[in-house]
């Protein structure tokens, strides 16, 4: 998989409040709201409004990443520029609207990573290949990798609702 | 297999003899709801048809609940055009149970589905919106989703991938002192759980001050459960449930009433003791971080909120009303108070209590989420404080990164609206 530099390094129980503000919440189309990704981290929404953040890069967090609101903004805004947030785990509706929209994530509980770390995602691991040391990635049940394998909810819907009316795409 | 309230309702909902934690359902769904957020689900569910020869056609429209209430009236031009194209959508869809602005049906998602009779025990109610755990207190299996999944949901009329959570059986016994109320008691909760305590997991209620409590306060408890991770909170069903739903929701017909089986398995126990309680509050910026209110007294307060999904409902309004009678809200310090719905605003009304709260110098908002989540109505300046009875108190959550959130009960709110500061409702006459 893929091969990034850590560009944000976060604490425990970051909220979709921090991830995409409130005041944003009137942008609704994933093609809109990477814009005010962190919005209120003026630095790194800057950064990332210029470019500076290049496609592959880590975002890495401690427990509990996305808790609060069930705001679907929060995992598209960093999909748009296509950052893997890893994290020891993750709150429940932010990991399922991640899956649904397919923002990268993983579930590592003993990530061990500061920012500008290089990290490389092979085998069933996260290496940090400044430190050199490697954490195991916890899997995701069969039923959700399932929709991660399709391409996200709506292929995965599209195909099912196709399949039990009879017909074919 | 002995099954705990959830368990035996995920049973009954998918027609099997019994289910286990870690289990993996496609679940029916009963009542699906969606608020502002449900121009997004529209651009999704529109997505899932694309390329296909089906027109988009939801489910079933009479099982779909569209309630505006986070930016009403709207506060920008894009808001309001969400709202036409959702309103378009609701009426080419024959949706029924919609919730435009307006101050005879409107109010908050949350208040608006309990209080017309739209929540039953046994359900399996979905939303997009993290808060839609309170709906549990009339013993619904109730869970906040995001919008593509509600897409999935009015396309297929199931949510899939439901994983069975383990359960956090919560017991409390004995009376709530005066001036300590269910919210006191969830944040004393969520302060024991820790934030991601619940994670992945029910919060199942349990005990005597349970059976005791009305209905509005197991909305409390519900509501933010969510608030320790919880997927869901339920009180489950018993008399008061059926009060409610028969007097103040209208519901006719049969009601099924499951109960846990008393040697269910829980994943944890926590047992709580009402009588020892003293107001609580969750001091800035994880609601978490509940302390008993010795610890922050005398706070100076620029802004006071109460109302929104978790306390803004006629009894919680009561207690503001009843203590600033005839008194004022000190200088320097600013009262909103947003009733969670319509109908609660008219009861407010009606009783005078609106009257008593304005000429205190409150100032009396048309129900809506806005302030709670900094998107509409009474953000805080650069360095405010503020204290609400409302359910977050997130780093930027009141529209101000540079402010602080302090939440509590409304009998805090109130006796903190008389001096400007944070003051124990105990210590007030």
């Amino acid at each position: 998989m893929s091969k990034g530099k850590v560009v944000l390094k976060l604490a425990n129980d970051i909220s979709t409040d921090i991830i995409y503000p409130g005041r944003f919440m009137a942008t609704v189309l994933p093609t809109e709201t990477p814009q005010f990704a962190f919005a209120d981290d003026k630095a790194f929404n800057q950064l990332l409004n210029e470019g500076g953040v290049p496609a592959g890069s880590f975002i890495v967090a401690g427990d509990n990443f996305g808790c609060g609101s069930s705001r679907e903004q929060a995992a598209s805004c960093i999909k748009g520029y296509d950052i893997t947030v890893v994290a020891r785990n993750f709150a429940r509706i932010f990991l399922q609207n991640s899956i649904n929209v397919g923002l990268q994530m993983i579930i590592c509980p003993d990530i061990n990573a500061a920012e500008g770390d290089e990290l490389e995602v092979r085998e069933n691991k996260v290496w940090n290949l400044a430190s050199g040391e490697s954490f195991d990635i916890q899997p995701l049940p069969a039923a959700r990798q399932a929709i991660i394998d399709a391409g996200g909810l709506i292929p995965y819907t599209r195909k099912l609702m196709l399949e039990r009316a009879g017909q074919a795409l | 297999m002995a099954m705990t309230y959830v368990q035996k309702l995920l049973a009954r909902a998918c027609d099997k003899d019994s289910v286990a934690t870690g289990d993996i359902l496609e679940l029916p769904v009963h009542l699906a709801m969606s608020h502002e957020n449900a121009a997004l689900v529209i651009n999704q569910f529109n997505e899932i048809y694309r390329g296909t020869s089906r027109e988009p056609s939801v489910w079933d429209p009479d099982r779909i609940a569209i309630i505006f209430d986070h930016r009403v009236p709207a506060e920008s031009s894009k808001t309001a055009t969400n709202h036409k194209k959702t309103r378009g959508f609701v009426q080419q869809q024959g949706i029924s149970k919609f919730h435009d602005v307006r101050g005879d049906v409107g109010g908050i998602c949350h208040q608006i589905l309990p209080e017309n009779g739209y929540v039953r025990p046994g359900q399996i109610l979905v939303g997009t919106d993290s808060h839609t755990t309170t709906h549990g207190a009339l013993g619904a299996f109730a869970f906040g989703i995001g919008a593509t999944e509600m897409a999935a949901v009015w396309a297929l009329g199931s949510i899939l991938n439901v994983e069975v959570p383990g359960t956090i059986k919560v017991v409390v016994n004995g009376q709530l002192p005066d001036g300590v109320y269910a919210k006191d008691l969830i944040l004393h909760v969520i302060g024991t759980l820790s934030a991601e305590g619940a994670n992945f997991k029910v919060i199942e209620f349990h005990g005597e001050t349970i059976s005791n409590l009305p209905t509005s306060g197991r909305l409390v408890l519900c509501n933010m459960s969510v608030e320790a991770g919880a997927t869901a909170g339920v009180v489950p069903p018993d008399e008061e449930t059926v009060r409610y739903l028969r007097d103040e929701a209208g519901v006719e017909g049969e009601l099924e009433l499951l109960a846990a089986d008393t040697d269910a398995e829980y994943d944890r126990v926590v047992e709580i003791d009402a009588a020892q309680l003293g107001p609580q509050i969750a001091c800035p910026h994880t609601v978490d971080n509940v302390k008993p209110i010795d610890g922050v007294k005398g706070k100076k307060i620029n802004q006071i909120v109460v109302g929104s999904c978790t306390n803004g409902r006629l009894d919680d309004i009561e207690i503001v009303a009843r203590t600033l009678r005839g008194k004022q809200v000190a200088e320097g310090t600013r009262l909103l108070v947003f009733p969670a719905s319509w109908r609660i605003y008219t009861d407010a009304m009606d009783a005078g209590y609106l009257g008593d709260l304005i000429k205190a110098g409150a100032v009396v908002c048309n129900p809506g989420c806005g302030p709670c989540l900094g998107i509409h109505q009474g953000a805080l300046g650069d360095d405010e404080v503020a204290l609400a009875t409302t359910n977050r108190n997130f780093k930027g959550r009141m529209g101000n990164p540079g402010a602080e959130v302090f939440l509590c009960s409304p009998a805090v709110a109130a006796a903190s609206a008389l001096s400007g500061v944070i003051t124990d409702p105990r210590e007030v006459n």
